[in-house]
């Protein structure tokens, strides 16, 4: 693996007495294409937001290109380069996509507290907005109110709020879910036109996604890694098939053999 | 993104505010009510509409704004109306500043009763402080000194505190305006909107939020040090929950979150205040009450959002702005 961008040594969260995550070593290179996978309750979002500093630790360290930010809080992350997405969509509702997405660049810019020209002014920020949406064929919907779209846009929406930030680890919390099928090209394409360099961690159910994309695949039980390997490796993995993958994986493989 | 521009329309309330003058004489004082009432529901605008600050405690900032202007002009100390107003805004940003810093660490029901709290403890600081403030019998006859000098404020005829408070709430609504469209305004409309993403995309929510509230306070502030300035009178009411809830009902009514809900909301209030109180004068409340729970179960955004989603069926088809 190339250079460590992102980092965790020995990384717990306890609620209670509910171990979520438990002494998790991972690390996440330079431009990786990394995908995390595993039954429901395995701890994926929770270690999410213990990357993300939603959530503190109870035990362990992040570290983000060398540097321990387990004491950073969320916002501070953020400005250092780690962005996300949410599982269930967390948009402005009530606002246009295009200030959805320019609401992000402006936080990222610093102009956000900005407090006596009119936002409508800042033609770069806007500029940069449009781009973006292009880029995401997002652009035709850019007036549009974001609760006008389409599930499967509004995913788009997510994904483009994350990527004005312009981060250097991205992770995406299941970027597909809820899409119907025949949408979800759409987010599979936006995710593969990402940034080469742009650490990427993705978690997915869909092993179609999982095999299309992802180049290392961890998995993860009970709040532990329980393997970590490339695609090919975790699908040739007995204990994988079994305690993940079951019945249910043989036809996920089979399709991803096709595909 | 062009919301920020000037519209047509939107010199409306300002020619109506003119002509309220010249066409009501000897309802100026009614005016001047009307005015204080539009720049209180204007300030609760900013941290309820925009920010989504759920708050049953401002009048503690009208409160501390009228006893600023009212102290200080009861014993001589400063009677100058302008400046007046700058230290009711100063001093209630200030507390603002202070129990926002304490207050905004928590949100929905719990926030709802820290600011009912604040109101109360001031309320009570001033009921005890009685020597000083009047307590229920409060300041009468403030001294207020000529408007740049020359404009006398007449206790009986309000034709220059009517002038005068309209003066101050334009002043006032072109700063909230631009602060509004501002990127900070827009901030705070996301904030409303999903707290969780504006963590997520590195926002300083809570910073934002306190620097709102302060600016909120100092609003309401000039609302109150404004009330004492053109009644002569301050009293323990102004730091009643009464107010409070009155204003809340008055950017309800009007709409929330719409800069002009406050404009509408005060009039239409008031406009009922009087009229049903003139039919049933016992019990004017009773309309009051079915005219909200209408507006409740029906026109969630107020008249004015009422008015958009009519306009948007009826009105003239057009692109999406």
């Amino acid at each position: 693996m190339s250079e460590i961008r992102l980092e965790t040594q020995g990384l717990s969260r306890h609620f209670g007495a509910l171990v979520a995550v438990q002494g998790v070593d991972f690390k996440l290179g330079v431009g990786a294409r990394h995908a995390l996978i595993g039954p429901n309750g395995a701890g994926k979002t929770t270690f999410i937001n213990l990357l993300t500093g939603v959530l503190p630790a109870t035990r362990g360290r992040v570290l983000l290109s060398g540097r321990d930010i387990s004491a950073t809080v969320q916002a501070e992350r953020v400005k250092l380069g780690i962005a996300r997405t949410f599982q269930i969509n967390r948009l402005f509702r009530g606002l246009s996509v295009l200030e959805n997405v320019c609401m992000a660049v402006a936080e990222r810019v610093g102009t956000a507290g900005a407090m006596f020209y009119p936002a409508g002014r800042r033609t770069d920020i806007i500029d940069e907005s449009i781009q973006l949406l292009q880029t995401l064929k997002l652009a035709d919907a850019a007036r549009h109110r974001v609760s006008e779209l389409p599930y499967g846009r509004q995913r788009l929406v997510e994904l483009a709020i994350a990527i004005g930030l312009r981060p250097e680890v991205l992770l995406l919390d299941e970027p597909a879910a809820g899409v119907p099928s025949a949408e979800s090209h759409i987010i599979l394409d936006a995710i593969e036109g990402l940034p080469e360099h742009i650490a990427v961690l993705i978690i997915e159910h869909d092993m179609d996604v999982v095999f299309r994309f992802a180049k290392r695949v961890t998995v993860m039980v009970s709040g532990a890694i329980f393997a970590e390997g490339t695609p090919r490796e975790i699908e040739a993995n007995p204990q994988v098939r079994e305690v993940y993958l079951g019945q249910a994986g043989h036809a996920a493989t089979a399709r991803a053999h096709h595909g | 993104m062009r919301r920020h521009r000037l519209r047509w329309w939107e010199a409306l309330p300002w020619i109506a505010g003119l002509a309220f003058y010249f066409a009501f004489p000897d309802y100026l004082g009614f005016g001047c009510d009307l005015l204080v009432t539009i720049l209180f529901a204007l300030s609760l605008d900013l941290a309820l509409g925009y920010a989504g600050i759920i708050t049953l405690g401002h009048g503690a900032f009208f409160g501390v704004g009228a006893y600023t202007v009212g102290m200080l002009a009861s014993y001589n100390i400063w009677t100058e109306p302008i400046t007046g107003l700058l230290l009711a805004a100063a001093v209630a940003g200030v507390i603002g500043f202070l129990s926002g810093l304490v207050l905004l660490r928590t949100t929905g029901l719990t926030l709802l009763m820290l600011t009912l709290c604040t109101m109360t403890l001031l309320y009570e600081a001033a009921n005890m402080a009685a020597a000083y403030t009047g307590g229920f019998d409060g300041l009468p006859s403030l001294p207020i000194s000529p408007v740049f000098g020359v404009f006398e404020f007449n206790p009986l005829y309000a034709d220059t505190q009517y002038l005068f408070a309209l003066g101050v709430i334009l002043v006032c609504f072109i700063f909230v305006r631009i602060l509004v469209y501002s990127p900070f305004g827009q901030s705070l409309t996301g904030i409303r909107e999903n707290v969780l993403r504006m963590h997520a995309i590195g926002s300083p929510v809570r910073r934002r939020l306190i620097v709102c509230y302060t600016i909120s306070a100092a609003l309401a502030g000039v609302a109150g040090g404004l009330s004492a300035q053109t009644t002569a009178f301050v009293n323990l009411a102004v730091l009643g929950l009464d107010r409070s809830a009155t204003v809340l009902i008055v950017l309800i009514l009007g709409g929330y979150g719409r800069l002009y809900g406050a404009f509408i909301g005060a009039v239409v209030y008031l406009a009922l205040e009087h009229f049903l109180a003139q039919i049933y004068p016992a019990a004017w409340q009773l309309g009051l009450g079915i005219v909200l729970v209408l507006i409740a179960l029906f026109a969630r955004n107020g008249i004015l959002g009422l008015g958009e989603t009519l306009w948007q069926r009826f009105g003239p088809r057009r692109a999406a702005p």
